[in-house]
């Protein structure tokens, strides 16, 4: 497959890079809990100095883990995300990332092999061709950013579930964990109930065209009962396992469960 | 006759007049802690994706990035929402919204408004409410739960998909969800501001009489 451009029809560049720079988490700000400033802020209210940045930070990681069970326990798989017509569709769709649109993963199509690992009976890694000729289906459905934005987008592919199913996935395991193309090593876990959702998709296709580079060619996973960090672009291989292995976003402190 | 005696007991029984009771004391104040977390960490979550053209400065934001917002967001909510459900469920039980904030007509709100601006508005009776402050309480309440409701929509948008509905659609339930942060930090700045100018009112809130 030849090499594809990353300009989407209709689409401004300048207005995606603008898009993309905003987006972009300072490193400085990847700290779990700023020390300084914002608990500074807490202090003077209160007067004194009871919450200091350690025993706080772990008081949030136990509320966070306590809002993961939460979250698992009022998840309904059956509830489905609402969906839009043609016309609602958000365009341009903002490309989002925490680098450049032009650093984004170049995937050479041909070359490329989805890598299955875990709990599943087959472990043979599939090509693009070879996945392309699985059912798909379409979903019209709002992408919600962890940021607030959201935007409503058209994705055509194969449900994971009937994926898992095929390749003899046991279904009773707790995660399948992707990993991407991305330079750093993006990574997320999606917990098995969320992965079974009838709406969880490998997608293939954004507006019926083939997922350009800008949305994670050569295929993403649209999560629509999940917010978009949850939804992983570039992926290269997923694994079906009981354990826990974390994600890029979710080490650095946003909730593991994250979903609607 | 006998009513005479008994009110004659309640009296020789109670020395001073309790203004605020203790559960609305505790109340007020765990609901001030959550409100000012919610408020700070809010800000902090808006910053990622501003809806208008400014952003709130990072000294009176919590959490110090997006994440760390987000963490004390969903930790202080459970504070907010435990401690308001009590509150609006005690406040219907014993009566006390009943007998402190209704009723509310336009011409008491107009009177006591007009009372006010010209400083004429007594403060004598702690326990009666005037009209400004039971339309402001009651307004409060209001917008309490409307900022709960659009924040519990915003965070299970597939699971409560009726209350995103019921505002309109996902960004509109952010922006009313903003609104009423807007609402509340201005009713807060009037409220404290009243609280230090008729400081018998704070002493009631602390210490109930």
């Amino acid at each position: 497959m030849a090499k594809r451009s990353f300009l989407i029809p209709g689409v401004d560049k300048r207005l995606l890079i603008k898009d993309s720079i905003k987006t972009m988490p300072d490193v400085s700000r990847r700290r779990f809990i700023a020390g300084g400033a914002s608990l500074g802020a807490l202090t003077l209210l209160t007067g004194c100095d009871v919450i200091d940045s350690s025993s706080a930070e772990e008081m949030l990681k136990q509320v966070s883990k306590f809002n993961d069970a939460v979250q698992a326990f009022i998840f309904n798989p059956d509830a489905l995300a609402p969906t839009f017509p043609e016309s609602a569709i958000t365009k341009p769709f903002p490309f989002n990332a925490y680098y450049d649109l032009d650093d984004a993963p170049d995937v050479a199509g041909a070359d490329w092999k989805l890598e299955v690992r875990g709990l599943v009976d087959n472990k043979k890694s599939w090509t693009l061709d070879e996945l392309y000729k699985l059912p798909q289906v379409t979903q019209i459905t709002r992408h919600i950013c962890v940021e607030g934005w959201s935007a409503i987008g058209s994705w055509t592919g194969t449900p994971l579930r009937d994926f898992l199913k095929l390749i003899g996935a046991d279904t009773r395991a707790k995660y399948v964990w992707f990993q991407c193309a991305d330079k750093d090593g993006y990574n997320s876990p999606l917990d098995m109930r969320s992965a079974l959702h009838p709406q969880t998709q490998m997608t293939f296709k954004y507006a019926n065209e083939i997922l350009p580079r800008a949305y994670g060619f050569p295929m993403k996973i649209r999560v629509p009962t999940k917010l978009g960090f949850k939804n992983p672009k570039y992926v290269v291989s997923m694994e079906v396992t009981n354990d826990y292995k974390g994600g890029y976003w979710e080490d650095q402190g946003y909730n593991s469960f994250s979903g609607s | 006759m006998s009513s005479l005696t008994v009110t004659d007991e309640q009296v020789s029984a109670a020395p001073a007049k309790v203004i605020q009771p203790a559960w609305v004391r505790i109340m007020h104040w765990v609901n001030a802690l959550a409100m000012i977390l919610m408020i700070l960490s809010g800000w902090q979550i808006y910053n990622a994706s501003p809806l208008f053209g400014f952003s709130f400065p990072r000294e009176y934001t919590l959490g110090g990035w997006l994440g760390g917002g987000l963490l004390w967001h969903f930790a202080a909510m459970w504070l907010l929402m435990i401690n308001g459900l009590a509150y609006l469920v005690t406040g219907f039980a014993t009566g006390r919204f009943r007998k402190k904030l209704l009723p509310i007509t336009p011409s008491g709100v107009l009177h006591d408004v007009r009372a006010a601006l010209t400083f004429k508005l007594g403060h004598d009776d702690l326990t009666v409410y005037n009209y400004v402050q039971r339309l402001l309480y009651a307004g409060i309440i209001v917008v309490g739960v409307l900022i709960v409701l659009t924040g519990l929509g915003m965070w299970k948008p597939v699971q409560l998909y009726y209350l995103v509905a019921l505002f309109g659609d996902y960004p509109t339930a952010r922006y009313i969800h903003f609104f009423c942060m807007v609402a509340i930090c201005a009713f807060l700045v009037v409220h404290v501001l009243l609280a230090l100018l008729v400081p018998k009112s704070l002493r009631a809130m602390i210490i109930g009489r």
